[in-house]
């Protein structure tokens, strides 16, 4: 059963392991194509994907836009510096206008949390959340997913930690639902001043000595501590959050032997993680950007697997 | 063993040959035609598999959409005399996406087409090079293979007005099939 069960892809949070499944078995076929001489395939000719990225981004547009290109979507990148946004147009009013030049999917990236679920509400495209504000970013942590099952064999009941900005990060909570999802166990772990109000409904481990997350832990996944949404003042200084929750070769010790590092990027080097570490032997952080692709490609292809009234098309 | 010699008298020995067999009956034949070469030449031929359903022509069409296999060729296709295998010849839809993933491989000295059972109805000016049996069908028959590594012997089998009734296949099979 290849198909999703939903017509877009808002976040994880309530998807079902079935549909995770689908798309991480999906990710390894593409993973292939992505070897070839010419990756490219026909699967998605004739389908018009536009890229709404109105907060900046770099590999995630970028993975986005090649994913499309190899599946042979018509690719439309639009950013509001240069649009009519500037001219005070809405959301809404901008997306039904892009709607009516016949587009199919969109991909969508905003500050504001809920954008990618508002556009579903007007429009026949099939969504993709490419990072709603502080909410969800469900391709990063389908292509964290992704990159640990290719190392493990399985998700199942292997320990991973996630450190960082729990109240903000938006890959650390899609990978909290995805990872349980999944049957994996998850700590978090961060300052007390970055989790969340009630973060025990998670459902997860919490820790605030990164020495004590870490023990016996199969997967580290850094976060990036998001400099532009720490204007609060929720830690005393970066030297601090180095020294307490800066991920360095000492802190490796405590891992089991067969441990990952991963970070959804961009690294601050030298701040939450070090840069031995970062460049590593066990460090994945390139195989996540080259699985990325894999996993947009196989959310792609699924999606575009469903026509408006819930069949397959 | 006769499509192996035909495709060792037509290539003049395995040398340049590469076998890529379709999924998954195809695969299953693939490495059946590469033993017997193997045999026969004492040569190892390089064998992939390769799933053609990203290059579907009908991803638009209400059909269900495809697992996709494994699409794994771990040789290089340039230069080589490339034999496509594949159970069922039909519409020829099949091999032609075939035709289209082997080409963004590489280029091939040539292509050449096996298959077990070539059931007519082209859609497309499509030929196999190598045939192991001609049955004349229906266009709503539908042939199943059966094969000793998956099913425990070889069989073929060909369902009457099966395509109309899609719950007969497996009603049919082992009553009505025939060698």
């Amino acid at each position: 059963m290849s198909r999703l069960s939903s017509r877009h892809l808002l976040g994880l949070e309530g998807t079902s392991r079935q549909d995770i499944e689908a798309i991480l078995e999906t990710a390894d076929t593409f993973r292939e194509v992505l070897d070839r001489t010419i990756k490219k395939v026909p699967t998605l000719r004739g389908i018009t994907v536009v890229n709404l990225f109105y907060e900046p981004s770099t590999r995630t547009r970028i993975s986005f836009e090649l994913a499309e290109k190899r599946l042979s979507a018509d690719t439309v990148s639009f950013s509001p510096s240069t649009s009519s946004v500037k001219k005070g147009e809405s959301l809404r009013d901008t997306l039904q206008n892009i709607e009516a030049m016949k587009i199919d999917m969109v991909v969508v990236r905003h500050s504001s949390p809920g954008v990618p679920y508002f556009l579903t509400r007007f429009s026949d495209a099939n969504i993709i959340n490419a990072g709603d504000g502080a909410h969800e970013h469900p391709t990063q942590a389908l292509l964290d997913m992704h990159t640990i099952y290719k190392k493990y064999g399985k998700l199942d009941g292997l320990r991973v930690v996630l450190i960082g900005d729990a109240a903000h990060s938006r890959v650390l909570r899609s990978n909290i639902w995805g990872l349980k999802t999944m049957g994996a166990s998850v700590a978090i772990c961060g300052p007390a001043t970055l989790l969340p109000y009630e973060v025990e409904k998670f459902g997860c481990d919490i820790y605030t000595n990164l020495d004590e997350a870490l023990d016996g832990a199969d997967v580290v996944n850094v976060m990036r501590i998001q400099l532009e949404r720490q204007h609060a003042g929720l830690f005393p200084s970066q030297r601090e959050y180095t020294r307490l929750f800066g991920v360095n070769k000492d802190r490796l010790k405590r891992l089991r032997r067969n441990y990952t590092i991963m970070h959804p990027g961009p690294i601050n080097r030298g701040v939450e993680i070090t840069s031995d570490v970062a460049d590593g032997a066990k460090s994945v952080i390139l195989d996540q950007v080259t699985n990325g692709q894999a996993v947009r490609m196989a959310v792609l292809y699924l999606l575009r697997g469903r026509d408006d009234e819930g069949g397959v098309s | 063993m006769r499509v192996a010699h035909e495709i060792l008298e037509h290539n003049a020995g395995a040398e340049s040959l590469a076998i890529i067999g379709v999924v998954t009956r195809g695969v299953n034949l693939a490495r059946r035609i590469a033993g017997i070469i193997e045999d026969i030449e004492g040569i190892k031929v390089p064998v992939g598999l390769m799933d053609i359903s990203l290059y579907r022509d009908d991803v638009h069409s209400k059909l269900d959409q495809p697992i996709i296999q494994r699409t794994e060729i771990l040789f290089d296709v340039v230069d080589r005399n490339v034999i496509l295998i594949d159970d069922v010849l039909f519409t020829g839809r099949t091999i032609r996406a075939a035709l289209n993933q082997i080409n963004d491989f590489g280029r091939p000295r040539s292509i050449q087409l096996a298959v077990l059972v070539d059931r007519g109805h082209r859609e497309l000016p499509i030929k196999a090079d190598y045939v192991g049996i001609n049955i004349p069908t229906a266009h709503t028959d539908r042939v199943v293979l059966e094969v000793a590594e998956t099913e425990g012997a070889d069989r073929v089998y060909v369902i009457r007005g099966a395509l109309e009734d899609e719950d007969s296949v497996s009603l049919a099979r082992g009553k009505e099939g025939k060698k």
